[in-house]
């Protein structure tokens, strides 16, 4: 799949975008960006820009889905047409449809469904501008929105890619990175717990190179996670520095 | 859903694996009993339908020709679908494909994909304008647990089993000539699911283990001992070191199973 | 038994506060002997107990509150209220009626119709029912005048006061019945529209700086100053 001139890391271990193969990309987060929603947040991430909102608790309409003894997460990852180079279509893509599925997953166990039985929350991730790890920026911002929402969690959760190309083991990857690589694998960790929530991969790792990716991805997360909750936090620290 | 199973029985399984048994005897490790057919739809290019225990899976390829992806001219084109027909589990329903199919799919796709199994290169008709396009459709047609695995191994037999058509281009058209050449496979992974059950990995979930089950995870390996697909899934979690844990035993089951069906 | 956070400290879902001999409070949750957070909000500790105060939650149904809610549907023998939270709550015709109720006869929306704002109070609650609501006591039922703001709930506990001093002074210093519902919604009707724009402006600075200390102090110096600016205007 490499087999382009033009490499993505060079001699001295600098990719495309100047970064060094552990180094994210540059990460603003803001919480409580939407009026309407319960709990919302926005995430950049290099490029990719997403929003992400939660509605709920709330009763769940129509009743029959709603479980008897939990609440019901449901999850809609959507791209905007004009996110990505080529225009996409605005009707959900099976990629959506299995991405949504899968960022649910990751969220679910941080949440204690239990507490408020037969209500539904509802997660909505709109990317407005993607460019490659789109599924972990977007757990990082609707893990933001819950708590925002004031949501009971167990921990935050938080997301972050690793892979490989050129033969070194990379965090983070942009799209090119993805698409031109021989590794892609997003991870999404509850920090507190050790627990993964998400881990897929395509590409072809040895074990090795696999356990080396997986390492690299969860440092990367632990970094995030400060951020997340920096991010929480700031809205509440700014006033009280006006009282001091 | 109906066939719910029941507080006791969820138990029971529990206690059972958290002392290293199930309840159908087998080893944590183990799989069922897994018989393969090839060649039994004559209408499709390739067919093939696999028993993992009771569970039944039956794959169909067709060959189309057609025009190749803008980034990709001179490759063919591989389209994974599956369907969970209704006949297969009181908890399937008629309808558009779900999120639960098109995950399936997009598994089964995703371990023949990355591990490069199909030469797409020598799907390749004239580069730019025409290709040959694989279609692999996935039935279930019995859910006993673990589609994953099943329907990657029904897939990846019906592709050794698919033909395409000889062809000439004639005054720029393509001209199906007679006789057929193989599909041109050459790797041949294998995917192993693992689900998570008291804090146990165990392989080879059936119907009930899934609907205890807290996680699970499926790999994709291939003929070099190589990951080339993982997949989690379901609302639990993994430590890390259960992620590589399941690694190791995923190399192993994968060479056990490529002997076994040689190959 | 170490305790990882100070009391009065912020703490986001999933800090470790303390481990050990410790009882998972409000918004917290054990796990281990460690007792972590499950709400962002700030930490208090109540002897063994843990608690944090949260500074987002939704409002849950506890029997006894006065709510505030929105009448959104009529339904066959009662009405359906929403009280801003993850359960609609349940005003029997009964309760408002008090006397049979007669389906041929008593046009329920001629009571009570979609749309209209009441204060009611919580008489039952668990998880198998949905909350039911009485209007069956002196100052409930239906609302007719004033402006109705809506805050986190977690904050009605600081707009109250200790012993109600905060809300006193608001009330006085606006000249403005206020009535306040658990479920984050408030009721308040003044003499004018001026007096409601500062008895709400008064609340809103409250939701903002509900953490902080010296608030009372500083709301009351807050509604003062704005009363001097008013009268200074008037006269010009």
């Amino acid at each position: 799949m490499s087999e382009k001139s033009e490499k993505l890391i060079d001699k001295k271990g600098v990719r495309l975008d100047g970064r060094k193969p552990d180094e994210l990309r540059p990460i603003k987060l803001e919480v409580g960006v939407l009026s309407n929603a319960d709990g919302s947040a926005y995430i950049e991430q290099g490029k990719n820009k997403i929003l992400a909102a939660v509605y709920g608790p709330k009763e769940l309409h129509p009743k029959h889905m709603a479980l008897p003894d939990r609440m019901v997460l449901r999850c809609r990852y959507h791209m905007a047409p004009f996110s990505v180079q080529e225009r996409k279509s605005p009707a959900p893509s099976r990629r959506e449809i299995e991405l949504s599925k899968v960022i649910r997953e990751a969220l679910e166990p941080s949440i204690f469904l239990e507490y408020y039985p037969k209500t539904g929350i509802d997660i909505f991730v709109e990317v407005l501008q993607a460019d490659g790890s789109t599924r972990c920026a977007s757990i990082v911002a609707a893990s933001l929105a819950l708590a925002d929402a004031g949501i009971p969690m167990r921990d935050l959760v938080v997301a972050c890619s690793a892979g490989k190309i050129d033969d070194t083991i990379i965090l983070d990857l942009m799209d090119t990175e993805d698409k031109m690589g021989s590794a892609d694998v997003p991870l999404a960790l509850m920090p507190n717990l050790n627990a993964i929530t998400l881990l897929q991969m395509d590409g072809t790792l040895t074990l090795e190179e696999f356990e080396k990716a997986v390492n690299l991805a969860l440092e990367g997360c632990k970094k995030i996670y400060a951020l997340q909750k920096e991010a929480l936090k700031s809205k509440y620290v700014s006033v009280k520095e006006v009282e001091e | 859903m109906s066939a719910m199973i029941t507080r006791v029985k969820q138990k029971q399984i529990a206690q059972l694996i958290s002392r290293g048994k199930r309840l159908d005897g087998r080893g944590l490790t183990d799989y069922r009993e897994i018989k393969v057919e090839q060649g039994i739809i004559e209408k499709a290019e390739g067919s093939a339908r696999v028993l993992l225990g009771k569970t039944e899976v039956m794959v169909g390829t067709k060959i189309e020709t057609g025009e190749p992806f803008s980034d990709t001219p001179n490759e063919g084109v591989l389209t994974v679908n599956a369907e969970l027909v209704p006949l297969a589990s009181p908890t399937f329903e008629a309808g558009p494909p779900d999120e639960n199919s098109i995950e399936l799919a997009r598994i089964v796709d995703r371990g023949i994909r990355e591990s490069k199994a199909i030469d797409l290169e020598k799907l390749c008709i004239e580069p730019g304008k025409k290709v040959f396009v694989v279609f692999v459709d996935v039935y279930v047609l019995n859910h006993d647990g673990n589609l994953i695995d099943a329907s990657a191994l029904a897939a990846l037999a019906a592709l050794l089993n698919t033909k395409m058509p000889n062809y000439e281009i004639e005054e720029g058209e393509v001209k199906i000539k007679s006789g057929y050449t193989p599909l041109p496979i050459r790797r041949h992974p294998i995917t192993v699911t693992f689900a998570k059950i008291s804090d146990k990995l165990i392989v080879d979930p059936w119907l009930e283990e899934e609907q205890v089950m807290d996680a699970r995870i499926s790999m994709a390996i291939d003929d070099d001992g190589n990951i080339c697909a993982i997949q989690k899934g379901g609302s639990g979690y993994f430590e890390p070191k259960q992620v590589l844990e399941a690694a190791n035993i995923a190399k192993e089951k994968a060479e056990e199973i490529r002997k076994k069906l040689k190959w | 038994m170490p305790i990882y956070v100070e009391s009065r400290q912020l703490v986001t879902p999933g800090d470790l506060i303390a481990e050990g001999d410790y009882i998972a409070g409000e918004n917290t949750y054990a796990e281990d002997k460690k007792i972590y957070a499950s709400r962002i909000g700030i930490v208090e500790y109540e002897d063994k107990k843990v608690n944090v105060v949260a500074l987002r939650a939704f409002y849950i149904p506890r029997v006894g509150d006065i709510v505030i809610g929105t009448v959104v549907e009529v339904g066959f023998n009662g009405w359906t209220v929403d009280i801003n939270a993850p359960y609609q709550a349940i005003l029997r015709a009964s309760d408002v009626l008090s006397r049979p109720f007669k389906p041929q006869q008593d046009e329920l929306s001629q009571f009570l119709d979609i749309g209209d704002l009441i204060v009611a109070k919580i008489t039952a609650y668990d998880r198998a029912h949905d909350p039911q609501l009485t209007v069956g006591e002196p100052g409930l039922g239906k609302i007719t005048r004033g402006q109705i703001i809506r805050i986190t709930p977690t904050k009605i506990p600081r707009v109250i006061g200790r012993k109600g001093s905060m809300i006193s002074i608001i009330k006085k210093e606006t000249n403005c019945q206020i009535i306040l519902g658990l479920n984050g919604v408030i009721l308040i009707t003044g003499k004018s529209l001026e007096d409601e724009e500062l008895a709400i402006m008064a609340i809103r600075k409250i939701e903002e700086e509900s953490h902080t200390s010296g608030l009372t102090d500083r709301i009351t110096q807050m509604l003062k100053e704005e009363k001097a600016k008013r009268e200074e205007n008037k006269n010009e």
